[in-house]
C-alpha cells in the first residue's frame, strides 16, 4: 500500500515534466509545478515516514515493464524508506523554497521540466528492485540533474561544468554497471532478491566493492573522483544545488549501502580499509578545497565533499566491525553514517537555500564582493547562521550529534583484532577531528565575509530581504536542524529497523531514558543530552544577560568604530575571504595546493598600488585528470585509424571480438 | 532529598567556578608581577575591572549588528556550562551525564565560532586578524584535544569525566607513556587555547602578534566585562580539567558529607594555587613565540595526542 502511494508520487512527478513544457508559456507555470511537486513529496514523505516509524516489513511490486523477461521490481524497506525520507524532505524543502525563489529564474522554460522529472528519478533509485530498474533510474537522474546543471547555458563555466559532469556520470554508471553484472553472475540473475540469496564469492564481493565505490563514490564526490561536484552543484539554480549537494550525495551513498552492505555478501576485513582511508583523505582535503574557496556556492559544494567523507568514515567503520562479528559496534557506527546522511541533507539544502536568496538579492555569489548583509537581509542571516553552526558541528545542533556518534564508534574500535585497522583508524580519528575544526573556520570566513563587515560593494549594500516563501523553507529547515539536535534519541530509534535488517542488530532503544538524553554503549561510558546543553545555555545566557540588565548600566551610544584609532572609512580595508584564510593556508597549502604567495611592493615615491598574488594547483586535477586527459587525446587520435578500415577488417574485427567475449563467458561459468 | 542536595551542590560548582575564576586570573598576575620584582594589581583587581566596566557605557560601533551585541552572551553562557560540567571538588554531578568530554570542547568551540565571528562583524582589520588567527589556532588545537580525549577514554574506558576522574583515583591506573604523552599534549593544548604566553599574551593590547584581545578589541562595557569573565572562566575550565585528570587528588566522590565537600574545596582552591604559580612561573621564564610558530607547537601537541592514541590501539596497555 505505502509503496504503492510513494509509486504514485513518483509516476505524478515524471507526468509534471510534459506538463511544464505545456504550460511552459503562461504566468502561472513556476508555482503551479513547484506547488505540485512539493505536494508529492510531502505525500510521498508521510508514507515513507509512516512505512520506516511502523517498522512495516518489505513491500515489493513487480511492474512488467522495461525487459521482457525481467520486469520491473521495487521494493520498500526500512533503508529505501529512510532514504526516501532523506530525498522527500530535500524535495519538498526545495519546492517550497523555489515557490519564491523560481520567480527570478532568467529562463524557466529550461528548468521546470527537469525539476519534476529529477525528483522522480532519485525517488525511483531508492525504489528498484533490480538492476535494470536502478541503472535506468540512476541515469535518468544523472541526465535530468545534467539538464538542471547546464540551464543556463550562456556562461561558459557552466558547459564546462555540464561536460565534465556527463563524463564523471557516465564513468560511474558503467562501474555501477559491471558492479552489478559481476553481482548478477553469468545466469543474469539481475533482481536484487536473487542477488541477495547468491552469496557471491569472495573475489566477486570484492571487485564489486571497489566497483561500487568507484560508482557510487563518483556521483557521492569521494576524493579524487569529486572533481565535476564543486563545478556541477554552484551552477545549477539554487533550489537544485541545494537538492544536487544535499540529496543526490545521499542517493549515491543509498547506492553504496545498497551494493556493499545488503548485495555483495560478508565482507572481508580489509573493505574497510580501503573505504576508511578514501573517506579519512576526502574529509581533510574536502574542507581544505572548500576554506580556499571565495564563491560562496562552491565553497558549499566543497564542503560537501567533506561531509560525505565523514558518512563514509562511519560506513567502514560498521564495515570493520560487520566483518569481525561485532554486530552492536557496527549498528553505531552505521547509525552514525545514517543520522549524518539526514543531518547534512538538512544544512546542506538550507545554506544553498540561503545562497540562492543572496545571489538574487545582490547578484554576487563571490564572497569578496558581498558583506554587511545581516542589516539588510536579517531573518536570512539568521537562518544562515544556524545552518553554519550545524555545519560545524557545534552543539547542541544535529551536526554535532552525528559526528559525536561517529566519535563514539572509533573509541570502540581497538576491539578490533587486525592490526591494519589499529593503526588506520586512530589516523582516521585524527583527521575527523581536524576536519570539524577546519569546517568551524570555513563557516566562520562563510559567514563573516559575506554577512558581517561593512558591504564591499554597491549591489551588497542595496540588498534587500528574500521573499516569504523561500523564507519559510529556510526556517522550516534550520527548526529541524534544532529539533535532530536537542531530541536525537527520536531520530536514533527511527533509525533502528534500517540496522537491524542490514547488520542484524541495533542501537539500545534512547526513547525512555530521562531527560531524552542519548546513550549508545552504557551510561558509565558516555552520553549526552543535547536538550540540557540547550537548555543550561539558555538559562546561563538569560541568566546573566537578568542580571546585567538589573545591576549593570542599560546605556549605549553608537559611534564610529574603535579599530585603535585607526579610522579606514574605506571597507575594503576589511579582511577578505582570501586573506582570512592566510595563516591556514600557510600552514595546510603550501603541501596540499602547493600554494605560492608573491607580493610586489611599489619603490617609494613611485604611486603604483602594492599586489599580492596567490597561486593555487589542484594537484588531483593536475597529476591525475590532466595526464588522463592527455592519455586519451592521444589513444583516441592512434584509434582514429579505425575509421577507415575496409569492410573486410571491420567484420574480422567484430569476429574476432565476438570470439573473445563468448570465450570470456565460458571461463567465467 | 537527595535530588536536592544534588542541584546544590551542582549550583555551588557554577557559583564557585564563576567566583573564583577573576581571582585566579588576578593571582597569576601578581605572581608574575611579584616575579618580575614589581608590586602588582591587588588580587581583587579583576573584579574591580569587572564591575567599572559593568558600570560604563557601551560605545558600540556604527556598522555593528544584532549579532555582535548577542555574542557576549553566547559566549559567556557557552563557556560557563562548559566549566560547571567539570567536576572541581566533587565527582557524580547532577548534570554531567547531560555532556561528555568531547561534548565539552564542542561547547568552547562553539563559544570561540561565535567570538570569531563578532570579530568580523565590525568590519575592521584588526578584528580581522584576531579572529582570523584564531580560527588557525583552533583548527590544530581542537584535534590535538580530541587525541588527548581518545587517550584518555581508551584508558578509562569512558568519555565521562566524572567515571575518568573515579578511574584515575583508583589504584588501576599505574604509570603510563600514553598518559604522559597526554598530559603533555593537553598543557600545550590549554595554554594555547585560554591565550598564553607564548601563543597569545593576555596583557597586551597593541602587539601585531595579539590574538585573543584582537579580536574583542570593540567591545566595550558590560559586553566586554563578559568577554573578559568567560576568558578566566575558560582558564579555570583547562586548569580544573588537568587537576581533575590527572591530579584527582582530593574530589570527593558522591555521597560525601558536608565537612568533607569543605576539605574538597580547599583541595581544589590549593590545586589552583599550585598550578597558579606555575603557570606564572613558566609565563615569565619563555618569550612570546611568533605566530607562525604556533602550528609548530601546536602540531607536536596534535603528534602527541596521536602518538599516545596510536600506543593505546596497538598496546592496549602502555
Amino acid at each position: 500500500m505505502t509503496l504503492a502511494v510513494v509509486l504514485a508520487c513518483a509516476v505524478f512527478l515524471l507526468a509534471l515534466a510534459p506538463l511544464a513544457v505545456a504550460v511552459r508559456g503562461i504566468q502561472a507555470a513556476s508555482p503551479l509545478i513547484y506547488g505540485a511537486s512539493l505536494a508529492a513529496s510531502v505525500v510521498s514523505l508521510a508514507a515513507s515516514l509512516v512505512h520506516l516509524l511502523a517498522a512495516a516489513p518489505p513491500e515489493t511490486v513487480a511492474l512488467p515493464l522495461g525487459i521482457p523477461w525481467l520486469g520491473s521490481h521495487f521494493r520498500l524497506d526500512a533503508l529505501s524508506a529512510f532514504f526516501l525520507i532523506v530525498v522527500d524532505l530535500g524535495a519538498a524543502g526545495a519546492s517550497l523554497f523555489a515557490l519564491g525563489y523560481g520567480k527570478h529564474e532568467i529562463a524557466p522554460g529550461r528548468v521546470l521540466p527537469f525539476y519534476p522529472a529529477f525528483l522522480a528519478a532519485m525517488t525511483l533509485v531508492v525504489l528498484a528492485d533490480d538492476a535494470f530498474s536502478f541503472l535506468l533510474s540512476w541515469e535518468f537522474m544523472s541526465l535530468t540533474s545534467w539538464a538542471l546543471v547546464v540551464s543556463h547555458h550562456r556562461l561558459p563555466e557552466n558547459v564546462r561544468a555540464g561536460y565534465v559532469y556527463l563524463i564523471m556520470a557516465s564513468f560511474g554508471t558503467l562501474c555501477l554497471l559491471l558492479a552489478f553484472g559481476l553481482l548478477a553472475g553469468p545466469d543474469g540473475h539481475y533482481t536484487f532478491a536473487q542477488m541477495r540469496a547468491a552469496h557471491p564469492s569472495a573475489a566477486i564481493g570484492a571487485l564489486a566493492l571497489l566497483l561500487a565505490l568507484l560508482g557510487a563514490g563518483s556521483k557521492a564526490g569521494i576524493v579524487p573522483l569529486h572533481v565535476w561536484l564543486p563545478l556541477a552543484h554552484p551552477a545549477a539554480p539554487s533550489q537544485v544545488s541545494g537538492l544536487m549537494s544535499g540529496v543526490m550525495t545521499k542517493v549515491a551513498v543509498y547506492g553504496f549501502v545498497r551494493i556493499v552492505f545488503d548485495l555483495a555478501g560478508a565482507p572481508a576485513w580489509w573493505w574497510s580499509m580501503v573505504v576508511l582511508a578514501l573517506a579519512g583523505i576526502t574529509t581533510v582535503m574536502g574542507v581544505l578545497y572548500a576554506l580556499m574557496q571565495h564563491d560562496l556556492k562552491r565553497l558549499l559544494a566543497y564542503h560537501t565533499v567533506e561531509n560525505i567523507g565523514i558518512v563514509f568514515i562511519g560506513l567502514g567503520l560498521a564495515l570493520a566491525f560487520k566483518a569481525y562479528g561485532m554486530p552492536f559496534a557496527a549498528a553505531l557506527a552505521f547509525t552514525a553514517a545514517l543520522l549524518h546522511v539526514f543531518n547534512h541533507s538538512l544544512f546542506k539544502s538550507l545554506l544553498f537555500f540561503g545562497s540562492g536568496a543572496v545571489l538574487t538579492a545582490t547578484g554576487e555569489r563571490d564572497m569578496e564582493h558581498l558583506g554587511g548583509l545581516i542589516h539588510r537581509m536579517p531573518q536570512t542571516a539568521f537562518v544562515f547562521l544556524i545552518g553554519c553552526a550545524a555545519i560545524s558541528a557545534l552543539p547542541p545542533l544535529n551536526g554535532f550529534v552525528s559526528e559525536w556518534l561517529t566519535f563514539q564508534a572509533i573509541l570502540l574500535s581497538p576491539q578490533l583484532p587486525s592490526w591494519g585497522l589499529k593503526l588506520l583508524v586512530p589516523a582516521v580519528g585524527a583527521l575527523l577531528a581536524l576536519s570539524a575544526a577546519l569546517a568551524a573556520a570555513c563557516f566562520v570566513k562563510a559567514y563573516g565575509v559575506t554577512f558581517l563587515g561593512r558591504p564591499r560593494t554597491r549591489s551588497a549594500e542595496t540588498a534587500s530581504e528574500t521573499d516569504s516563501w523561500s523564507l519559510a523553507a529556510m526556517m522550516l529547515l534550520a527548526a529541524l536542524c534544532l529539533v535532530a539536535g536537542i531530541l536525537p534519541g527520536l531520530f536514533i530509534d527511527a533509525l533502528a529497523p534500517v540496522g537491524s535488517t542490514l547488520i542484524g542488530a541495533r542501537m539500545p532503544v534512547q526513547s525512555g531514558l530521562q531527560w531524552l538524553s542519548i546513550i549508545p554503549i552504557a551510561a558509565s561510558r558516555s552520553s549526552y543530552d543535547g536538550l540540557l546543553v540547550f537548555l543550561f545555555m539558555v538559562m546561563s545566557g538569560t541568566l546573566a544577560a537578568s542580571a546585567i540588565h538589573r545591576f549593570a548600566s542599560d546605556r549605549l551610544r553608537r559611534a564610529p568604530a574603535w579599530d585603535c584609532g585607526y579610522c579606514d572609512l574605506n571597507p575594503a580595508a576589511q579582511y577578505s575571504a582570501t586573506s582570512f584564510v592566510q595563516p591556514i593556508r600557510r600552514v595546510f597549502g603550501s603541501v596540499v595546493f602547493a600554494a605560492r604567495e608573491t607580493a610586489g611592493m611599489p619603490a617609494p615615491g613611485d604611486t603604483r598600488p602594492a599586489w599580492l598574488k596567490v597561486e593555487l594547483r589542484d594537484l588531483v586535477w593536475d597529476c591525475l585528470y590532466a595526464p588522463l586527459a592527455a592519455a586519451i587525446e592521444a589513444a583516441a587520435g592512434r584509434l582514429n585509424r579505425l575509421q577507415f578500415l575496409t569492410i573486410r577488417q571491420f567484420l574480422t574485427l567484430v569476429f574476432c571480438a565476438l570470439v573473445i567475449l563468448l570465450l570470456v563467458l565460458a571461463v567465467w561459468s | 532529598m537527595v535530588l536536592i542536595r544534588d542541584l546544590a551542590i551542582q549550583g555551588a560548582q557554577m557559583l564557585l567556578v564563576l567566583l573564583l575564576a577573576p581571582l585566579f586570573t588576578g593571582f597569576v598576575r601578581k605572581t608574575k608581577a611579584r616575579l618580575l620584582r614589581r608590586q602588582g594589581p591587588p588580587l581583587i583587581q579583576p573584579y574591580l575591572d569587572l564591575i567599572r566596566l559593568m558600570r560604563k557605557d557601551i560605545v558600540l560601533a556604527e556598522s555593528a549588528s544584532w549579532l555582535f551585541r548577542t555574542v557576549p552572551y553566547l559566549v559567556f553562557a557557552g563557556t560557563w556550562v562548559a566549566a560547571s560540567l567539570v567536576p572541581t571538588f566533587r565527582t557524580g554531578l547532577l548534570f554531567s551525564w547531560s555532556a561528555d568530554l568531547i561534548a565539552i570542547i564542542a561547547l568552547l568551540g562553539s563559544a570561540r565560532f561565535f567570538l570569531a565571528l563578532a570579530g568580523l562583524d565590525v568590519g575592521t582589520s584588526f578584528g580581522g586578524i584576531g579572529s582570523s588567527r584564531e580560527v588557525m589556532i583552533a583548527s590544530l588545537a581542537e584535534p590535538a584535544m580530541i587525541m588527548i580525549v581518545f587517550t584518555l577514554a581508551l584508558v578509562a574506558g569512558s568519555t565521562q569525566l566524572s567515571t575518568i576522574a573515579a578511574f584515575m583515583t583508583s589504584s588501576g591506573v599505574g604509570l603510563r607513556v600514553s598518559l604522559a604523552l597526554a598530559l603533555i599534549a593537553l598543557i600545550m593544548v590549554a595554554i594555547a587555547e585560554s591565550g598564553r604566553i607564548p601563543i597569545d599574551n593576555p596583557a597586551t593590547h597593541l602587539e601585531l602578534t595579539m590574538v585573543h584581545e584582537a579580536m574583542v578589541l570593540e567591545y566595550s562595557g558590560r559586553h566586554l566585562a563578559l568577554i573578559e569573565l568567560a576568558a578566566s572562566l575558560k582558564l579555570i575550565l583547562y586548569v580544573s580539567l588537568i587537576a581533575c585528570l590527572f591530579a584527582p587528588w582530593g574530589i570527593e566522590s558522591s555521597g560525601a558529607s558536608v565537612p568533607a565537600l569543605a576539605l574538597g574545596i580547599a583541595t581544589y582552591v590549593g590545586k589552583l594555587a599550585v598550578s597558579g604559580f606555575l603557570l606564572a612561573l613558566f609565563e615569565t621564564s619563555i618569550a612570546k613565540m611568533r605566530v607562525f610558530r604556533v602550528p609548530e607547537f601546536l602540531g607536536a601537541a596534535l603528534m602527541l595526542g596521536l602518538l599516545a592514541t596510536l600506543l593505546l590501539f596497538v598496546s592496549g596497555t602502555i
